[in-house]
């Protein structure tokens, strides 16, 4: 203990002895460690941000969209056909038990009119359950309901950006009256915001009109009860493939598609979407975390070079040491201690600049990030180890000196 | 010091060959020497007659090619690396030509040095530093670095050094290579003074005849071997200062 608290206090004070030198030795490892755990702290911002969009979503949403058209050999995309109806919609929740919620919407871009103001948005015409299974909430006024949805009333909920881009600041939208493709309508509620979708849609920029109103009034329609799109919600996560394949089966049916042939619809599941996206963030964090790492080793072999270089400089020293009893133990030590001292050192200060870093790039890119306590200590540790790998090389050539040649060196 | 007991150091037929490459450096061809505890033997010699090769043996730095070397009861020849270093730390001082000080450390810390790999406890090492600089007539240059001391004042650290763990025997290099006759005077004096008062022995090797007129045994090598052992009276200054 004695032995080791004396090593301690060489070592530090060998460092001090050349700070410049010392500094330079630590650069390598403060990048590293400062790197990784900038690296963590933004791809953990990034990760939680992911998680915050798929709560957004609506919890364990699947998606149904009709499927493509073909028409003369030119295929049209999907969502193109008219195959989905609210029949089906409605079919879905009998049918199929593992559903626990079903809404349905059809939508198109259409330019809203208030005052002088104007904006091209998404009208989509939905059905009254469609705030509850988008998990969504009414900021301010209310949502319009089932008889006014059976009424094909002229009511309409506007998204945040839409408020923003028609009402002045402070203005009321509550009661006012805005026009769609010409016909009036009162804004009955404004829609709590919801922010972006992982992939970038803002899905605040829409007016959310009742159904039949949108089909009878301002979409218009070909076939009467087509959709755009339906959305059902599972239970639980753990459903959602049961839910797939339930829905899947009953629209084959419903629409009499023989077996072996496509599906006139697509079926998605938001959260695999949501789970891929925080996939890629995962494997684009992996990928800076390893070029950080590489820091961290080309650290590591800086401070054996500058070891190398510390030993070569006190070879008569470490004769004198031999030469009053020092056992090869305890130049190992000496030496070990000092490197892992250096990378420690380094260690600590890379902390600094990382938290340091982060802060910046969280002000700056206004980035989310979110510090981790677990990768800050991991990073210093794996600094300590570095040290004491990279160290020992030059610790042993030190305690395998002879110490009478090791007193004539020069 | 009574005829027939058994000497500390004893060595054998010992043989000390290097290899430099393709050639074979014998530096050691066949040395026995026998020395009691208590004696002050001086070891001359031109250079590369073998004095600090048989002086780095005895040290227990180095081994034999062949032969045996007894320090007491141990048979030195047959020690490993590390027993080595713990004989060196407890029962040898050594004293160097160009005082080998650590340049960064007090002459406080210095002395402490070969505690430290003692396991002393660090306030004993203390006292005990402190006490040994008084002894070198130091008292009061405890945190004096080596820079700021004379060249003998450098070589009494380096010897207070040397017995910071109380050895028995004290091993010099040329201790007054690179002094003035005035240090050179003051630090033999107190090589016959600590060997008085510590019971040391003392083995001096040097070229410099008025160091060797100190000792009462001068051994001389040749080419590795022994040439004469003789016995001789201290000079009547060294005896002078015996007395005083």
């Amino acid at each position: 203990m004695n032995l080791l608290w004396m090593t301690v206090v060489t070592a530090l004070r060998a460092l001090r002895r050349n700070v410049l030198r010392s500094a330079l030795t630590m650069l390598g490892v403060i990048i590293g460690v400062a790197a990784v755990l900038t690296m963590v702290s933004i791809g953990r911002g990034a990760n939680a941000a992911v998680q915050r969009e798929i709560q957004s979503l609506g919890n364990n949403l699947v998606m149904i969209i009709p499927g493509a058209t073909t028409a003369n050999g030119v295929h049209s995309g999907s969502g193109s056909a008219a195959s989905l109806t609210v029949a089906d919609a409605t079919a879905i929740t009998k049918e199929c038990p593992a559903v626990t919620d079903v809404a349905w919407a059809k939508r198109q871009v259409v330019q809203v009119v208030y005052g002088n103001q104007n904006w091209a948005t998404a009208a989509q015409g939905v059905a009254p359950s469609y705030l509850s299974v988008r998990d969504w909430r009414v900021g301010a006024g209310r949502f319009f309901d089932q008889q006014e949805d059976a009424g094909a009333k002229p009511v309409a909920v506007l998204g945040q950006t839409v408020v923003d881009q028609l009402f002045a600041a402070g203005e009321d939208p509550i009661g006012a009256i805005i026009r769609l493709k010409n016909v009036p309508f009162e804004v009955i509620g404004v829609l709590a915001r919801k922010g972006q979708t992982a992939w970038g849609q803002d899905q605040d920029d829409v007016v959310l009109i009742p159904f039949l109103t949108a089909e009878r009034r301002v979409l218009g329609t070909q076939i009467l009860g087509t959709v755009d799109m339906v959305v059902v919600t599972a239970a639980t996560a753990d459903a959602l493939p049961k839910v797939e394949r339930q829905i899947r089966t009953l629209l084959r049916e419903r629409h009499r598609i023989p077996p072996g042939q496509d599906d006139d619809f697509t079926v998605r599941d938001l959260n695999e979407i949501a789970e891929a996206s925080k996939n890629a963030s995962e494997v684009m964090m992996n990928l800076l975390l390893s070029v950080a790492s590489v820091s961290l080793l080309v650290g590591g072999i800086g401070i054996m070079n500058i070891m190398l270089v510390s030993v070569t400089e006190r070879t008569r020293e470490i004769g004198v040491r031999l030469a009053v009893g020092a056992r090869t133990e305890h130049i190992l030590l000496q030496f070990l201690v000092e490197a892992t001292a250096l990378s420690l050192v380094g260690g600590a200060a890379g902390l600094v600049v990382g938290i340091g870093a982060t802060r910046l790039i969280a002000h700056l890119a206004a980035w989310p990030t979110l510090l981790s306590a677990p990768a800050a200590a991991g990073a210093f540790l794996v600094a300590g180890a570095v040290g004491i790998f990279f160290g020992f090389y030059p610790a042993r050539r030190a305690a395998r000196l002879d110490p009478i040649a090791a007193l004539r060196y020069e | 010091m009574a005829p027939g007991m058994r000497p500390l150091i004893q060595l054998r037929d010992v043989w000390k060959v290097y290899h430099l490459g393709d050639v074979e450096v014998r530096a050691l061809r066949g040395v026995s020497l026998d020395i009691r505890a208590g004696e002050f033997v001086a070891i001359v010699g031109a250079s590369g007659s073998g004095k600090s090769t048989c002086m780095n043996l005895i040290g227990c730095l180095d081994q034999p090619t062949r032969g045996t070397y007894r320090l007491g009861d141990a048979d030195v020849s047959t020690l490993s690396v590390n027993e080595r270093a713990a004989i060196r730390s407890h029962r040898i001082g050594f004293v160097f030509q160009n005082f080998n000080l650590l340049g960064r450390s007090t002459a406080l810390e210095n002395v402490a040095l070969p505690m430290i790999y003692a396991n002393v406890p660090f306030a004993e090492q203390r006292r005990r530093a402190r006490e040994l600089l008084a002894a070198v007539g130091l008292r009061g240059r405890d945190q004096h670095m080596p820079s700021q001391l004379s060249g003998g004042q450098q070589q009494r650290v380096a010897i207070a050094r040397a017995l910071a763990n109380g050895p028995s025997l004290l091993l010099a290099d040329e201790p007054t290579g690179n002094l003035d006759t005035q240090s050179s005077t003051e630090i033999m004096d107190l090589f016959l003074r600590l060997r008085r008062e510590r019971r040391l022995t003392i083995v001096v090797v040097t070229h410099e005849p008025h160091v060797a007129d100190y000792t009462e045994r001068i051994v001389t090598f040749r080419d590795g071997r022994i040439v004469s052992d003789e016995p001789q009276a201290p000079s009547r200054h060294a005896t002078e200062a015996v007395r005083a």
